[in-house]
């Protein structure tokens, strides 16, 4: 095919240094491109030296060939945006960055912003903590804290009116359903709906995060990546937070001040709210920390639970009489499957799809079978349970979750199967992970709505 | 004669697919093929070839792997698989009857031109 011509070696010195030193200018100029990965770059190089040839077999000397074949290859911007379109996970890395570079006004701008945010947060929780009772002020934790993060997003994403509206009709009803709502004081639907809440106004967050194309897969996964890298940042502000107060209170006592009663007045109502602003803000600038993190927690925890599966499995099955079991089981099992699903998710989001079928893959997809087996046990247990004692909100809630888990769970194993065996490739799992998201959202909205009522607010 | 950008994009994944239906295959010959298929009218930027192989590779129609040339450089190269054969088979259907609607659309046009408008029938 291209051997037509003779033959120019990449790495001799001979008579066309000259073309070879241009061929490396081109490549480092390619490279530069978050976009275009080394591998892309080969590729196009093969191409390149197979035009060069024929066009030197045409007549032309090195110098035109190669301006004629780097034309004919395309511009770069051109290029890197029709790569970024396939390989958005590429851009992740430093998506913020790109094409900001001249603004730096905005990102002063976007620090104000931030601290604003922030600082605004912390005085709605501080103010909520002031006027409010205690399981109020948790009821509305969620509606407290998150509007500031959306607000957030929203204004990074420039998203327009429409969508604005969108995004505050959710607290707006969840707001006034929550406060109508006569509750038992103690009574499990209060508890059920305050857990719930956080959990429904996340995928408001989301959809600020992904400036309302919540129908793009490859946006829902950005966003789930958002949601672990945003974890990790937050942990670690915690501990970095709680390093400096504990030296600060260690100081203080030997003066005889005690920093304890601020400590819970002041520092933790305001600072707490305040670091999860900052934390998105973090994320937004610099991306990479689970990228490189997620692939080595997975490859750890995932042998690692598979172990804790099997002892639990073995645990259940020779327990006797299952219906006797506690109930925190069913929790305790949500809490699990839950586990299984971040580690599967958080692999997936992390793995390069084009990377060959591998021995972790594999493994992967025992680690979700064992939970499967392990969540059928359970169930069939609880089961009996509520059909000997009748429902209770924690049950159904509880009963429910899992329900969503396993069905999740079970398709990803299909998917994961298939994957495997080559009948189907691994987009397919990545676009389900992400397509299930929205259903947990949705029936943390219905516990945290419709529940009560059913269950006369006990 | 230039063919229309937007032609060109609709007619890449199956004249990309046809052309590894009949055999593994590496961009730049891909591109050389299409050139030859097309008598040189269908000119693409070479580059943006790539990514659009990376996306049959995603979505499973192709299989990439790495070689050599002939010459020791290395070079991808794409098969197709059988769910690319499969999307193959259905863009053909598609595109026959796009291509059957055409022609009959164009025949009637030409009658048209033949034979002087019904509609000026009417106003006389």
């Amino acid at each position: 095919m291209g051997a037509a011509t003779a033959p120019t070696d990449g790495a001799s010195p001979g008579p066309h240094a000259a073309l070879e030193a241009q061929i490396d200018q081109w490549r480092g100029y390619v490279r530069r491109r978050e976009a275009i990965s080394a591998s892309d770059v080969d590729e196009m190089e093969d191409h390149l030296r197979e035009r060069v040839e024929d066009l030197r077999a045409t007549g032309l000397d090195d110098d035109e060939a190669f301006l004629v074949a780097v034309k004919r290859m395309g511009t770069l911007d051109d290029l890197s945006r029709e790569f970024a379109q396939e390989h958005s996970e590429r851009l992740w890395k430093q998506l913020v960055l790109v094409g900001e570079q001249p603004g730096r006004t905005r990102s002063w701008r976007e620090l104000a912003v931030v601290l604003g945010l922030a600082v605004a947060a912390g005085v709605a929780v501080k103010v909520a903590t002031a006027v409010l009772d205690e399981m109020t002020v948790a009821l509305n934790v969620g509606l407290l804290v998150l509007p500031f993060l959306t607000a957030y997003l929203a204004w990074k994403r420039q998203v327009t009116a429409r969508i604005v509206g969108a995004l505050a009709v959710p607290f707006v009803v969840l707001g006034v359903v929550l406060n109508v709502y006569p509750f038992e004081p103690t009574g499990s639907t209060l508890v059920l709906a305050a857990l719930a809440a956080p959990v429904t106004l996340w995928a408001v967050v989301g959809l600020a995060y992904v400036g309302g194309r919540w129908r793009s897969d490859a946006r829902r996964m950005d966003f789930a990546r958002f949601t672990g890298e945003l974890a990790v940042y937050y942990t670690l502000l915690a501990l970095g937070g709680g390093v400096l107060l504990g030296l600060t209170a260690g100081v203080f006592s030997l003066a005889d001040v005690d920093l304890e009663p601020y400590l819970e007045d002041w520092i933790l109502p305001l600072c707490v709210p305040a670091a999860l602003i900052v934390a998105a803000w973090l994320v937004e600038a610099k991306q990479n920390v689970v990228e490189n993190i997620a692939p080595v927690l997975t490859r750890v925890f995932t042998p690692l639970t598979l172990v804790m599966l099997l002892a639990v499995f073995v645990v259940l099955a020779t327990a006797g009489n299952l219906a006797a079991v506690d109930r925190e089981l069913l929790i305790l099992m949500d809490a699990i499957l839950v586990l299984v699903l971040c580690l599967l998710l958080y692999s997936v989001s992390a793995r390069d799809p084009l990377a060959p079928r591998s021995f972790f893959d594999g493994l992967q997809v025992v680690l979700v079978v064992a939970a499967l087996a392990v969540d059928a046990v359970a169930l069939t247990a609880m089961l009996t349970r509520i059909a000997e004692f009748g429902v209770s909100p924690n049950k159904a809630a509880a009963l429910g979750l899992n329900l969503l888990l396993l069905v999740h769970l079970v398709w990803s194993a299909v998917l994961a199967t298939a994957f495997l065996r080559g009948r189907r490739p691994f987009a397919d799992l990545v676009a389900w992970q992400t397509r299930f998201l929205p259903v947990y959202a949705a029936w943390a909205a219905i516990v945290a709505v419709v529940f009560p009522p059913v269950f006369g607010f006990v | 004669m230039r063919i229309d950008k937007d032609l060109v994009a609709a007619s890449a994944t199956p004249l990309v697919l046809g052309i590894l239906a009949d055999g593994e295959s590496y961009g730049y010959a891909i591109l050389k093929r299409v050139d030859e298929l097309s008598g040189g009218r269908m000119q693409w930027t070479d580059g943006m070839l790539y990514p659009l192989l990376h996306r049959l590779e995603r979505l499973g129609f192709v299989e990439a792997s790495w070689g050599t040339s002939d010459v020791g450089r290395r070079r991808k190269h794409y098969a197709i698989t059988p769910a690319g054969r499969e999307a193959l088979v259905e863009r053909q259907a598609q595109w026959d009857v796009v291509a059957h609607a055409l022609h009959q659309v164009w025949r009637t046009a030409q009658d048209g031109l033949l034979t002087p408008p019904r509609v000026a029938e009417g106003w006389a």
